[in-house]
């Protein structure tokens, strides 16, 4: 067992974790977030992608020990005051259905905006191309960003 | 979910550190950079280490540098840090071209391009421009350090020429002479994440110097050096963009799997090589 200390969410957060503990589960099972999903196990499919240092990341393949001393933001802590611009605009254009990828998705589409508040569609279609949705066939997922960032 | 394989976990503040933990474990060690490719095949049950190295704590790695027209990337760079840089994309263009190609934006915020080529999968996205770029493979162990040149590190489908009490510490490329134009093809089942089916790199010289390499049409990536023979010293025309396409078919050796046919990729390889080299060149003129 190794102490970590990690910043999840704003907050300090000091747990005991396994070397071989992987931080997808140590988030959802022993830090109560549970936005981001499981998937494929792989890193295929994103529906796992968090935050680290502000980048985003396949959490089924790193190790809660890599994070130690490191800042992940999950869903819970993007939206902590109240739905995000982005969020809204996702419900405005219905762009979710079952919302398995919307996590993921929501993650990977912070991180595009934060580095690029204007994008091209190609753009939004090539950060958002590592979350694999099976419901939507995406273009109401990239209408809403589409939208959300012409406006700007 | 959890993985039932049991390791010990280091993270050394320094290579020395980390080169005493290679000593001591040998080939029961694994380093670990982004992870991307390592943690799976844990997780799969291909590798069982007794000991992982983490070494994204050790700074000297996190290094991309040009000096004297010598490229140094460090061990723990990963493809996104070379998609930002600029010393990358305006000096090496073959190699920030193929970066931007690699999986999705997630895996490449971790994926090292050291990493990329010590898992050396024939599809592996930075071969063709490091081939290109006659790298050299920086390897160091307790007692020293080496260089491999990038044309005798693969040596089969995941196999490189890396010893076990070794690892990289980076990637040495020396920047081209010439002014010069380049592309990279990667043909893939759509665009976005996806391994290549069939990928080319191509550097065209102002004085006619050609040099062009595959992925994913043979067990390693290679140069093709017959094409190149042809070709090079010579403006390129379109006969003898059709005899460089029968002799790719003579230089691969792409297989049948669940991305591709070899019948596809022996046909694609050969459009590719077309597009490729008129691509690379409108790139030199301009």
């Amino acid at each position: 067992m190794a102490k970590i200390k990690l910043t999840l969410n704003g907050e300090l957060r000091t747990i005991d974790v396994e070397p071989n503990d992987i931080l997808l589960d140590v988030l959802r099972d022993k830090l109560g977030m549970k936005s981001p999903k499981c998937g494929c196990e792989r890193g295929d499919c994103g529906a796992c992608s968090v935050l680290l240092n502000g980048k985003s990341v396949r959490s089924c393949l790193v190790f809660a020990i890599e994070v130690d001393g490191q800042e992940v933001v999950t869903l819970e802590g993007l939206s902590e005051n109240g739905l995000t611009t982005l969020q809204k605009t996702f419900l405005e254009f219905n762009s979710f259905q079952c919302g398995f990828c919307a996590p993921g998705v929501i993650i990977s589409a912070t991180e595009l905006i934060n580095k690029n508040p204007n994008p091209s569609t190609e753009e939004i279609k090539e950060a958002i191309s590592g979350n694999l949705c099976r419901c939507t066939g995406y273009q109401p997922i990239i209408d809403a960003m589409k939208h959300c960032t012409s406006n700007k | 979910m959890s993985l039932t394989h049991d390791f010990e976990y280091f993270k050394p503040k320094t290579l020395n550190e980390a080169l005493d933990f290679l000593a001591q474990f040998g080939s029961k060690a694994k380093i670990l950079a982004g992870g991307t490719d390592l943690i799976l095949r844990i997780k799969e049950g291909f590798e069982t280490p007794d000991a992982l190295i983490d070494v994204k704590g050790i700074k000297e790695l996190n290094r991309i540098e040009l000096v004297d027209n010598v490229l140094f990337i460090g061990a723990n760079i990963t493809f996104s840090e070379l998609i930002e840089s600029e010393i990358i994309k305006d000096n090496f263009h073959l190699l920030w071209e193929s970066s931007k190609t690699v999986a999705s934006v997630g895996t490449r915020n971790r994926a090292t391009i050291t990493g990329n080529i010590c898992s050396a999968v024939p599809s592996l996205d930075s071969g063709p421009a490091l081939l290109v770029y006659n790298a050299e493979v920086l390897v160091k162990n307790s007692k020293g350090e080496r260089k491999i040149s990038i044309h005798d590190w693969f040596i089969a489908p995941k196999k490189t020429a890396i010893k076990s009490d070794e690892m990289v510490i980076g990637l040495l490329i020396h920047k081209h002479g010439k002014k010069n134009g380049t592309c990279y093809m990667k043909l893939g089942r759509y665009t976005g994440e996806d391994l290549a089916q069939a990928g080319v790199g191509i550097l065209v010289s102002e004085e006619n110097e050609y040099r062009i390499a595959f992925c994913a049409v043979g067990p390693i990536p290679k140069r093709f050096t017959k094409i190149e023979a042809l070709l090079n010293g010579k403006t390129l025309n379109g006969e003898l963009i059709k005899e460089a396409q029968l002799l790719a078919l003579s230089e691969i050796s792409p297989i049948t799997d669940i991305r591709a046919t070899k019948e596809y990729r022996n046909h694609m390889i050969q459009v590719m090589i077309e597009r490729g080299l008129k691509t690379s060149i409108e790139r030199l003129n301009k």
